[in-house]
């Protein structure tokens, strides 16, 4: 069974985040930069698959050379071998322009299934492994919590959580998945992973390389725009209701509701 | 000049870090408390690889280096420095002199399950009558036959009181078999030989998920090939890899110093006095900014020292240097990061007083700073 997963690089989620001066985009100096955790579940899921049924792990990530870090990481963790798109054109690209490159890239990979994260942390479109399903013509099954593959490898029964009850949606192979919390626990890379990850094959590929047209991509190429990045608004400083009695404090607060608040 | 980890260092590092962080700093409270040895956390650090990272993959190791040994033992250390003794002891010191002094067969019989983690290996030096001066122990070790007997007890023996220690290195005065002088010669004891006896576990200040008991050998045998290396140069073997040890303490002391700067700047910026956060304080600022200087130069020179050990240089006076500050440095550290939390700092319920607590013997152990200064001088030609 081979399997890819797509890793996105995200900034820790401890990262406190600071807006850039052209209040689109985020200041990066400083940041330590993660996989996405999501996508850490479908590393896990792909490695624990492949450990019971054989085949391959590729693990395809999109972006600067810095990305090498977090499929190095999925490498270590058991991995077989990293594909990393890098691009300057790419810089700025939306998730949809992310799925076209993604596609082109995995499309002459063989593959039974592809595992992405539900979401990135980062901008929260979770729009990329949709988009790639559809790019690449296949199923998409969203949100998996756990993911029965087959004994004969030909099917898989994807849970998916829904109003407190559990939706189960099965899908013939190849098929996409994409991943959230609860699927697994991933593993440590361990020490031999490690020093055997710089070992591994970690192909980089250009656009060009990809047969894909650079104006497509980067900030030109974008559908969705980015507007603005704002704060989120401060929190004003709450209000301690005085008086006597505990009539007088309601009496009181009824009064700011009415008055100050108008909610009633 | 580079002053970048490698891109596998700090994959180590993070690994370690998040192991620490996740798995073992919940725990260390409990296991301080109720003195346990975590075994499930052992076995994990031992199938991560963490006991044989620099030990070649033949041996059951990962193939890595020194810098990566003594950065994991840093983050193991950030969480529990129990942990991060557990690493020195059976890796820095007892997996490195099997690694270089054992033959083939010893390494095979007792490297292998070391390096993987399987078992847990101890070292014995230190006597009741001879610490600082190491030179004048009296355990004996004669040959009757095809066996060495051994005869006396050492003290303060990391991890052999563990259920999975499998050993002690041990260090036993033999005569010279032509001239009848005194030597030093060191011993591979597996813990299951007869007239071995695990002694009293020791009641410390801090460190109680370590194992620390005192051993008896009453009538010791053990083959003729346990012998560890050059017979007549028993003591120098010790001092090399006590050496390497010597980076592992200031390792750990980065280790608990950075835990201790971790807990004070959240603690600073939470705790309320005079109408606002004490980290708006400069008395409080300066210290947390003190501490991150002490802590970034002692890091800084372990690393160095270990570096020069993968390159195969010497670095007895970068590893004293290194043992020297940063052993003295957390003890520092520790304590400000008591006074910072005030009286909060000093109960069980906040971390800093068990990093204080855990801090102090870091001065002692592996060569007191008192004789890190004596190389010291020797180094200036004194």
């Amino acid at each position: 069974m081979n399997i890819v997963v797509c890793i996105k690089q995200v900034p820790d989620t401890e990262t406190q985040i600071k807006i850039a001066s052209d209040n689109k985009s985020i200041v990066t100096d400083d940041i330590k930069w993660v996989m996405n955790p999501y996508d850490e579940f479908g590393v896990e899921e792909a490695l624990r698959l492949k450990e019971k049924f054989g085949g391959e792990v590729t693990v395809v990530g999109l972006g600067p050379k810095r990305v090498t870090e977090s499929l190095r990481t999925a490498l270590a963790m058991g991995a077989d071998k990293a594909v990393l798109i890098t691009d300057d054109a790419l810089e700025g690209s939306d998730s949809l322009a992310v799925a076209k490159a993604l596609a082109a890239a995995i499309k002459d990979l063989e593959y039974d299934l592809i595992f992405t994260g539900q979401r990135g942390v980062d901008d929260d479109m979770g729009v990329a492994g949709a988009s790639l399903a559809e790019l690449l013509g296949i199923p998409h099954v969203a949100l998996a919590v756990k993911v029965e593959v087959a004994e004969d490898g030909k099917s898989v029964k994807v849970h998916r959580p829904v109003e407190g009850q559990t939706l189960v949606i099965e899908s013939g192979l190849p098929v996409l998945i994409t991943a959230q919390k609860g699927l697994n626990e991933p593993r440590y890379a361990s020490l031999p992973g490690i020093m055997k990850a710089k070992k591994k094959p970690l192909d980089e590929k250009s656009l060009s390389d990809l047969g894909l047209d650079s104006a497509q991509f980067g900030q030109e190429g974008r559908k969705v725009k980015v507007l603005e990045l704002t704060p989120p608004p401060e929190r004003a400083a709450g209000k301690i209701v005085e008086g006597e009695t505990p009539q007088e404090k309601a009496a009181e607060l009824a009064r700011l509701l009415h008055e100050e608040a108008k909610v009633i | 000049m580079d002053f970048d980890l490698k891109e596998e260092h700090r994959m180590i590092r993070d690994m370690c870090r998040d192991f620490s962080q996740e798995v073992i700093a919940p725990r260390a409270e409990e296991i301080d408390r109720k003195r346990e040895y975590a075994y499930d956390i052992i076995a994990r650090m031992g199938e991560l690889g963490m006991m044989g990272i620099p030990i070649s993959e033949e041996y059951g190791g990962s193939g890595g280096d020194w810098v990566g040994m003594q950065l994991c033992i840093e983050e193991i250390s950030r969480g529990d420095v129990a942990f991060g003794a557990l690493l020195d002891v059976t890796t820095s010191v007892v997996a490195q002199e099997l690694d270089v002094f054992g033959t083939e067969d010893q390494k095979r019989t007792w490297l292998v399950p070391i390096a993987k983690g399987d078992k847990i290996g101890a070292f014995g030096l230190t006597e009741p009558d001879a610490g600082s001066d190491a030179g004048s122990i009296r355990t004996t070790a004669r040959l009757e036959g095809r066996e060495w007997v051994i005869n006396g007890s050492k003290q303060f023996i990391t991890n052999i009181g563990l259920d999975n220690a499998s050993l002690i290195v041990t260090a036993a005065v033999t005569k010279n078999p032509e001239k009848g002088t005194r030597l030093i010669s060191t011993f591979i004891v597996p813990k299951d030989a007869p007239g071995f006896i695990l002694g009293n576990r020791y009641d410390k200040l801090g460190w109680h998920g370590s194992a620390t008991h005192e051993v008896v050998f009453d009538n010791c045998r053990i083959p003729e090939e346990n012998l560890l290396g050059d017979p007549a140069r028993g003591f120098a073997q010790h001092l090399t890899v006590l050496q390497t040890g010597r980076i592992s303490i200031a390792a750990m002391s980065v280790g608990v110093a950075q835990a201790c700067l971790d807990e004070s700047v959240r603690y600073s910026k939470e705790r309320m006095q005079f109408g606002k956060p004490i980290g708006r304080f400069q008395a409080v600022q300066f210290k947390l900014a003190d501490m991150s200087v002490a802590i970034e130069l002692a890091r800084n020179q372990y690393l160095k020292a270990a570096w020069l050990k993968d390159q195969g240089r010497r670095h007895t006076f970068e590893a004293t240097v290194a043992k020297l500050f940063a052993s003295e440095m957390v003890e520092k550290v520790a304590s400000d990061a008591i006074q910072i939390h005030g009286g909060y700092g000093y109960i069980a319920e906040y971390p800093v007083s068990r990093y204080y607590k855990g801090a102090k013997v870091l001065q002692i152990v592996e060569g007191t700073s008192e004789v890190m200064r004596i190389i010291l001088s020797r180094e200036l030609g004194l």
